[in-house]
């Protein structure tokens, strides 16, 4: 690595450098993102299979409500490409319908409960005190209350309105422990001394918390985000099966699998079918959190070379 | 203390062989590493003689410490270790580690730079001492006679009251009574060879030279041979007998101390020389600073690794290696540069110029300073103008900030209070540099912390470019926060690693509401003025060395075209070579944009070329204030003195004539300052003093007094005395 520089040598050769643009830090993490081919290859997988999920009426003549009485139990074929189940349902048509259902859930859990716990941890690691207090009271109160047992309580009320009432009710309870470890995060970078540069020059408490405490801990949230995606399919294919959440005949990859279980040896489309599009989607979700770890971490040894370490220790 | 107050268990002469303690001869040690190899050390040879002191300098990563490590036997496994190393004729390379451990401690040991991680923290101070004399000497030492010699360990080191503090725990202990402590450890077993690796660098100036007084006592006491380790060049100057130069995993220069110091025939030594600021120069000396960085030691380039920073380097540089050569004819000055002899030349030619140069190393410095082409900064001329007539940028007055000693954890019940800064007054004025010096715990930086804050203060005012900060509203002090800006002490942590520096550097504008094109202009701009190039921009600050990181940082503070620069030990966290580099810089800056300084630092030499007036605090009150001249040329103050003596110089003649004043003790707790003058503890002015004069410091707190043009002291006795 070249970063020798001699400031003789310097000022000349800023001379006849041409007014180039510097890169921005949005810039540089696109550009480092593009290079992981994995990770591109994550989001074109997730993009096509959301497509794919909400166009399936152009490949296909059924609906997830239309039951192919005569072809029951198909093994797939081309007029039913995954099959049928017991009543008839094309369960190809009934895949991308839960698809739609199942990733529009886990990746806005995923990402919404991240965020909250990001804003709401260093929010009250930032600012310490009584805010601190308060926010704290409210993770320690939620951390204490059965979600399982609100969430059931709660549907009914909500019955017959959006399911997007479930991604609010599944958010509600999934982001306070990050919070938590987030606040502990945010009390250490408080005192580093770009944090205190950042105070120095005249930077508001609010811009430093997005500018330079948020993105230093953006490894710990993209993992916890990927972990979220997939723990919130699977937490809403377990309210769904027992009756709230999304019901039938509506279906969710959840309860798709949940179905697909007991015919996973008899008839194993009802089950592999929905079974390998969640684990392609969760698959695709973790390269791309991955991908953005590695481009938004300057360290990372996978974006760039990585610096030699010093054997002596700074005086 | 002597020697004879202390009884070892074999006379100091026994074992006197003729032949060096320790020959080290072609040793190469390796790491495997992601990027390659990394060559760590290079063909090291060397050799110590009994009750001789070798002193081995370089900066980070040239391989000092990592050779001595491999004497121990202490490197990781992986290490690929060739070469010899025999003590006292036998071959410790090959040992087994069981094998080792009978030579380690007993007749080897080592002193390590954290006195704090060298001591176990769950046992007392005096188990560690008997442990280690009870490993050793299982059988014939009771544990009771082990106890007993712990305390006499202790005494001898000079921790007063040995036998009350033997039951102490590390942690009970200051940083200089635990190194004290590791010393008394490593003596224990009167061993024959003394390891010290950085021994003296985590710690304060004043506690260093008590270190060093008791290493040099423990070298008397057991004859042993020492090889010291430090990167500065002022600590080895009065201590050791050879030097020994690295650079690069190898040795590029070794001799007599007097020799090199006076007579450095490699120009990397004369680089370090010339790059050190001078507590002893009465007029201000160009700063050498040595362009570019150390080579990587995974791929070095074919040739004399030191010639892509050298000025001297000619096409034969770069074709073969230089072996480590005898010069000057002299016996044992040996050094590995094929252009020597033009050095030589050089150094002749300045040498006739300047005159009385004989006992000191003068004339290696104005040699350095030619070769390196180094300038000085022309005073800017706005700087003629009187002082009294410039305006005042930043005035503090009584300052006061104490913190609450609580206890309880529901409950806090106040106990006490930390006086960390009490009644601090100075002003900085238009162009003005005034370096605040002290010892860690003073409160220079809790100072600092307030000015930058600018909250309304505890007690006392402050007030920048002429506003007193507790008038200020938010908007107010955002727009005062455009003319006061900082530089922190570490390079690394003061840059959010995760911004590009293009980024790092627009910040300031962009939170000052500049809009997009003029940043996009400035950044450029401001990167070419701190020396490093503009398609730097989009680069992570961990791509960049110490000093260049520190360039940043600076380049970040210049961005809104400060009036006052707030500097906290912006170069102490830096490589001696790099360190000249940035303080140039510091001093082209100031000249060339009218800048106004306010410079925290420990390091006196450093405050001494910067700095126009000077500011001493002991214990959160400022003992001594004065332009720098007058209190560094007559201080009047005991500590002023005291810390001014301390201070290495890095010229062995003259260090070893100084006269010493080692202050006792260390820093009493600001939670309970003494009364009267807070400096009476340690005094030793107080203590020649007859009894009324003595109870005048003890009830009476000495104001602070103009004692001549521009030089206040708080002092009841001040007197001058010369200790530079």
């Amino acid at each position: 690595m070249s970063t020798t520089v001699n400031p003789a040598a310097a000022d000349e050769a800023a001379a006849d450098v041409p007014q180039s643009r510097p890169v921005s830090r949005g810039a540089l993490v696109r550009r480092r993102f593009m290079r992981n081919r994995w990770a591109l290859g994550g989001i074109i997988v997730i993009i096509v299979l959301y497509i794919v999920a909400f166009s399936y009426p152009l490949f296909s003549p059924y609906s997830y409500e239309f039951h192919d009485t005569t072809n029951t139990y198909d093994p797939p074929s081309l007029t039913h490409w995954f099959g049928t189940d017991n009543i008839g349902t094309d369960m190809f048509v009934a895949c991308m319908r839960g698809l739609q259902k199942s990733l529009t859930i886990g990746l806005l859990v995923g990402v919404i409960s991240t965020a909250l716990s990001a804003v709401v941890g260093a929010t009250a690691g930032f600012f310490g005190g009584i805010t601190d207090r308060a926010m704290m009271w409210i993770v320690d109160l939620l951390l204490v209350l059965p979600s399982f047992l609100i969430i059931s309580i709660a549907s009914p009320i909500f019955k017959g309105s959006s399911w997007l009432i479930l991604v609010v009710l599944l958010v509600l309870f999934q982001w306070m422990i990050t919070a938590r470890i987030v606040r502990g995060m945010t009390l250490t970078l408080k005192t580093r001394e770009y944090v205190s540069a950042a105070r120095f020059m005249g930077q508001s408490p609010w811009r430093t918390i997005f500018k330079h405490i948020v993105p230093n801990m953006s490894s710990l949230l993209i993992v916890d985000a990927t972990i979220n995606v997939g723990s919130a399919v699977l937490q809403e294919s377990g309210l769904s099966y027992f009756g709230f959440g999304v019901q039938p005949p509506d279906v969710s990859l959840g309860t798709l699998i949940a179905t697909g279980t007991g015919s996973a040896l008899t008839f194993p489309w009802l089950f592999y079918a929905p079974a390998v599009l969640l684990v392609v989607a969760l698959l695709s979700v973790a390269v791309v959190g991955d991908g953005l770890r590695d481009a938004l971490d300057p360290t990372s040894s996978r974006a760039r070379r990585r610096e030699k370490k010093r054997k002596d220790k700074l005086a | 203390m002597s020697a004879s107050e202390i009884t070892l268990d074999e006379s100091v002469l026994d074992g006197a062989g003729d032949g060096p303690v320790l020959e080290v001869a072609d040793l190469d040690v390796s790491f495997p590493s992601e990027a390659g190899r990394v060559h760590a050390v290079r063909g090291l040879t060397y050799e110590v003689a009994r009750g001789e002191v070798l002193g081995i300098v370089g900066e980070s990563g040239s391989g000092k410490s990592v050779s001595s490590l491999a004497v121990m036997g202490l490197l990781p496994e992986q290490a690929r270790i060739s070469g010899s190393i025999r003590f006292q004729g036998q071959q410790l390379l090959g040992l087994s580690d069981v094998q080792l451990s009978k030579i380690r401690g007993r007749r080897i040991s080592m002193v390590f730079q954290d006195p704090l991680s060298a001591l176990t923290p769950v046992y007392t101070v005096g188990d560690q001492i008997a442990e280690a004399l009870l490993i050793h000497g299982r059988g014939r030492l009771s544990k009771a006679a082990a106890a007993n010699r712990s305390v006499e360990l202790l005494d001898l080191v000079g921790i007063p009251n040995a036998a009350a503090r033997v039951k102490a725990f590390p942690h009970e202990f200051s940083g200089g009574m635990r190194q004290r402590a590791v010393i008394a450890m490593a003596i224990a077993n009167d061993p024959d060879l003394i390891i010290a690796d950085e021994p003296t660098t985590a710690l304060d100036v004043t506690v260093q030279a008590q270190v060093l007084e008791v290493l040099k006592t423990a070298k008397e006491v057991t004859g042993a041979g020492i090889v010291i380790i430090t990167h500065d060049l002022g600590v080895v100057a009065g201590f050791s007998d050879r030097l020994l130069v690295m650079y690069a995993g190898r040795a590029v220069e070794s001799g007599n101390v007097n020799e090199v110091y006076q007579q450095p025939r490699m120009p990397y030594t004369l680089g370090l020389l010339g790059s050190l600021p001078r507590l002893d120069a009465a007029e201000k000396l160009p700063l050498v600073p040595i362009h570019g960085q150390p080579p990587s030691l995974v791929d070095l380039p074919q040739g004399c690794p030191f010639a892509p920073r050298c000025p001297l380097a000619v096409d034969d540089c770069l074709t073969a290696e230089p072996e480590l050569s005898e010069v000057d004819s002299t016996s044992g000055h040996r050094a590995a540069c094929i252009r020597s002899a033009e050095l030589a030349a050089t150094e002749a030619e300045v040498e006739d110029s300047i005159d009385g140069v004989e006992a000191s190393n003068a004339a290696a410095i104005e040699a350095a300073v030619e070769v390196f082409g180094a300038e000085l900064v022309e005073e800017p001329k706005a700087a003629l103008r009187p002082r009294a007539e410039r305006p005042v940028v930043l005035e503090v007055d009584s300052l006061v900030k104490h913190f609450a000693v609580t206890k309880g954890v529901v409950l806090k019940r106040k106990v006490g209070t930390v006086h960390a800064v009490d009644g601090v007054s100075f002003e900085v004025r238009e162009q003005e540099t005034l370096g605040l010096v002290g010892e860690s715990g003073c409160g220079k930086t809790t100072t600092l912390m307030q000015i930058l804050g600018l909250e309304r203060p505890a007690g006392g005012s402050i007030s920048v470019l002429g506003r007193d900060v507790s008038t200020l509203d938010g908007k107010a002090r955002k727009a005062i926060r455009r003319d006061m800006q900082v530089v922190f002490q570490d390079p690394l942590a003061s840059l959010d690693p995760r911004m590009p520096i293009g980024d790092v550097i627009a910040e300031p504008m962009q939170v000052h509401g500049f809009d997009a094109t003029h940043i996009r202009k400035r950044i450029p701009e401001l990167l070419d003025l701190v020396g490093l190039r503009a398609e730097h921009a989009d680069r992570y600050p961990a791509e960049f060395s110490g000093g260049q990181r520190q360039r940043i940082g600076i380049a970040r503070a210049l961005a809104l075209e400060p009036k006052l620069l707030v500097l906290d030990e912006p170069v102490s966290a830096l490589d001696v070579s790099i360190q000249a580099g940035v303080i140039n810089l510091l001093d082209k800056l100031k000249a060339e944009l009218g800048l106004s300084y306010l410079f925290v630092a420990h390091d006196l030499s450093v405050v001494r070329h910067i700095a126009d007036r000077v500011a001493v605090m002991y214990l959160g009150k400022i003992v001594e204030i004065g332009a720098v001249d007058a209190v560094f040329g007559e201080p009047k103050h005991p500590y002023t003195q005291a810390l001014l003596s301390a201070i290495p110089i890095p010229d062995p003649v003259k260090e070893r004539q100084r006269e010493r004043i080692i202050l006792s003790g260390d820093l009493p707790s600001p939670a309970n300052p003494p009364s009267g003058c807070r400096f009476r503890t340690r005094c030793f002015l107080h203590a020649t003093l007859s009894d009324s004069d003595k109870r005048k410091c003890v009830e009476v707190e000495p104001p602070r007094e103009s004692q001549g043009d521009d030089h206040e002291v708080a002092c009841h006795f001040a007197r001058a005395k010369q200790v530079v």
